[in-house]
């Protein structure tokens, strides 16, 4: 495992060095810095949805909420932005902990409801205290700066998102091929046989939900100073399916996949233009196109025929595939963590 | 005394939508071990298009009978078109599906029908009627019989129709029902169009009340779910009598303590009602199968 970790992570800063590298336009830059604040939330949401598979339309929640927060401590009590974003993603860790306490006591449909409920909470909650949150109007926040050096171009945010995003992927990866990770795999493929081996697993529910949390805080709030404007809609029912949605189609389960998920539904808008009220549509099929014809996610699919490929030699391999459905099967088995 | 009993008409006036929504939850979850998270759109259907239509001149019967075919076919077309074709899928599964589904229904109506609210006239004007010291508007009591109206139908179809016998027996077992004869197939499809109707139904109802817009679905949905809960999921009565019982602790709380918070409520409400007692009011204790 270990040399493997250590390419997967040279490859993936040698890429994220070369991507400035193919820009030479601000829009694109705009859609990339965009694509890595997504990224960092959906690869948190993964940790919940993907590895434990509690499904969660409410993490929104925690983007808006850091988002706020930090704009809040910035600009109300004038605290600097180096400052203010770890404590408002301290404060939705710990808004999490106390939220997934009784909520992760649900499970399935309960669960998810109870999240949606969260999510339009904390909404009605952005636009009702309209003195700290300037209501359904919104909220302008303070540029990021990091000690003297302002965060102003387009070039500096990439650094930092980049930055964040390697830090991410980095840590998802070790959860992954750690024994928690295998332990929250258990509890998404049996709640029951996970307890019988001793898995305490209302406590790992509450862990990777509260992670999930933490990761949404942090793009929140870098995204709240990146954009210099927030509204309440940074958690409304849209933004929250939207979240949802880039693990299911990258791949439940994949770090890759949350981030291939990232990178196809924050382009999609750019790519419809103007046609961006077709946007709720277009996110509704291909949900729902994924769940029926691609139930694995894009990353893990793909994952699968490779592997196929790499364990079968010459031309009967496919039927052999064919002829013997546990093969899948099995390839499923030795896939391991991708 | 009096300020009471207006609240609580009131409540029992949302109360019977939410029952409504429940009801319509509960029927595709006895039949396909399913929480349709479109189920509150079926209800923005009903009122969005009674309110589109209506001011093109159409005549409020018309309205509200296209309103309600419209939506049948919309959950007919789940069934066949989504949830069919994932077949033997997980839960989590099915559950991202109508998610999916919800959110592609709010994009159509939002794309048709404008992303205002919009307003459907009260069935028999707005004179209020005046009982005890409170006042009841004429399209509360539209909303209160009519829902009674639809209980009454729905229980008579479960208990005394050999369809809906069917229906029920698919409920308990459906591979044993399969053997029986029974057009299991079939029968989801009219679960389907079952619940379509009964919140198509809720949605014109509730319209002149709320006043309707194209993501109102969300939390008429989210609030009939609860209501189910609290009665028991899979207990049509519980879903009633859970709903009516949202509604007036809803209204309650509007009127004692925080209109803007209200809508909290039911969010506060599942949570306790999951910790204390998981199987709802009227529900049957369920055990996690292996």
């Amino acid at each position: 495992m270990r040399p493997h970790f250590l390419r997967d992570l040279l490859l993936t800063v040698a890429v994220l060095a070369a991507i400035p590298l193919l820009i030479s336009n601000s829009y694109i830059f705009d859609v990339v810095i965009r694509i890595g604040l997504a990224a960092v939330a959906v690869i948190g949401l993964n940790i919940l949805m993907g590895l434990a598979g509690q499904i969660s339309i409410g993490h929104a929640a925690f983007v808006a909420g850091a988002a706020y927060t930090s704009a809040i401590l910035t600009s109300v009590y004038h605290w600097p932005t180096i400052a203010a974003i770890p404590v408002s993603v301290a404060a939705m860790t710990v808004l999490a902990l106390l939220l997934a306490a009784p909520m992760l006591r649900l499970n399935g449909h309960a669960l998810t409801i109870a999240t949606l409920g969260l999510g339009l909470i904390v909404q009605i909650v952005l636009v009702n205290e309209v003195a700290w949150t300037g209501g359904p109007d919104g909220l302008a926040t303070a540029p990021l700066t990091i000690g003297s050096l302002a965060i102003n171009t387009d070039m500096r945010w990439y650094a930092v998102v980049a930055t964040v995003l390697l830090i991410a992927m980095t840590l998802s990866r070790n959860l992954d091929r750690s024994a928690a990770g295998r332990a929250l795999r258990t509890v998404r493929d049996s709640e029951i046989a996970a307890a019988a081996a001793g898995i305490d697993t209302y406590w790992l529910k509450v862990r990777a939900f509260v992670v999930a949390a933490a990761f949404a805080g942090i793009a929140g709030a870098l995204s709240g100073h990146y954009t210099g404007f927030i509204t309440p809609d940074m958690t409304s029912f849209l933004k929250n399916v939207e979240l949802a949605t880039m693990v299911v189609v990258g791949g439940r389960g994949s770090t890759l996949g949350a981030v291939l998920g990232a990178v196809l539904l924050t382009a999609l808008p750019e790519l419809l233009g103007g046609y961006a009220d077709y946007e709720m549509i277009a996110f509704g099929l291909i949900l729902m196109m994924t769940m029926i014809f691609l139930p694995n996610g894009i990353v893990p699919s793909i994952a699968t025929k490779l592997q196929a490929l790499k364990y079968t030699r010459g031309s009967d391999a496919k039927a052999n595939a064919a002829r013997n459905p546990q093969f899948d099967e099995a390839v499923r088995w030795t896939e391991g963590g991708q | 005394m009096s300020t009471f009993l207006q609240y609580l008409f009131s409540g029992l006036t949302v109360g019977s939508i939410y029952a409504l929504s429940g009801l319509g939850f509960t029927i595709v979850y006895n039949a396909r071990g399913v929480v349709n998270f479109a189920q509150g759109d079926f209800l923005m259907l009903g009122g969005m298009v009674t309110a589109t239509l209506v001011p093109l001149g159409w005549p409020l019967p018309a309205a509200i009978s296209v309103a309600i075919l419209i939506t049948v076919v919309c959950a007919a077309l789940l069934q066949r078109f989504a949830i069919a074709p994932a077949g033997k899928a997980d839960p989590v599964s099915l559950i991202i599906i109508t998610i999916g589904a919800s959110i592609f229904i709010q994009g159509i109506a939002q794309n048709v029908m404008g992303r205002n609210q919009h307003i459907v006239p009260s069935f028999s004007g707005d004179t209020p009627v005046h009982f005890l010291g409170a006042s009841l508007l004429p399209q509360s009591l539209w909303a209160m019989g009519g829902a009674a109206a639809l209980v009454a139908g729905i229980t008579w179809f479960f208990r005394g129709s050999l369809v809906g016998k069917g229906m029920q027996a698919m409920a308990i077992n459906a591979d044993a029902a399969r053997l029986m004869g029974i057009k299991t197939g079939s029968m989801l499809l009219l679960a389907f169009c079952l619940s379509g109707f009964i919140g198509a139904v809720a949605g014109v109802l509730a319209a002149p009340i709320t006043t309707t817009v194209y993501d109102i679905g969300l939390s008429l949905g989210l609030k009939g779910f609860v209501g189910a809960t609290l009665g028991g999921l899979g207990n049509g009565f519980g879903a009633v009598v859970g709903g009516l019982l949202l509604g007036i602790m809803e209204a309650m709380i509007a009127g004692y303590v925080s209109p803007a918070y209200k809508d909290a409520v039911p969010f506060v409400l599942i949570i306790v009602i999951m910790l204390v007692m998981p199987q709802g009011l009227f529900g049957s204790r369920l055990k996690d199968r292996v």
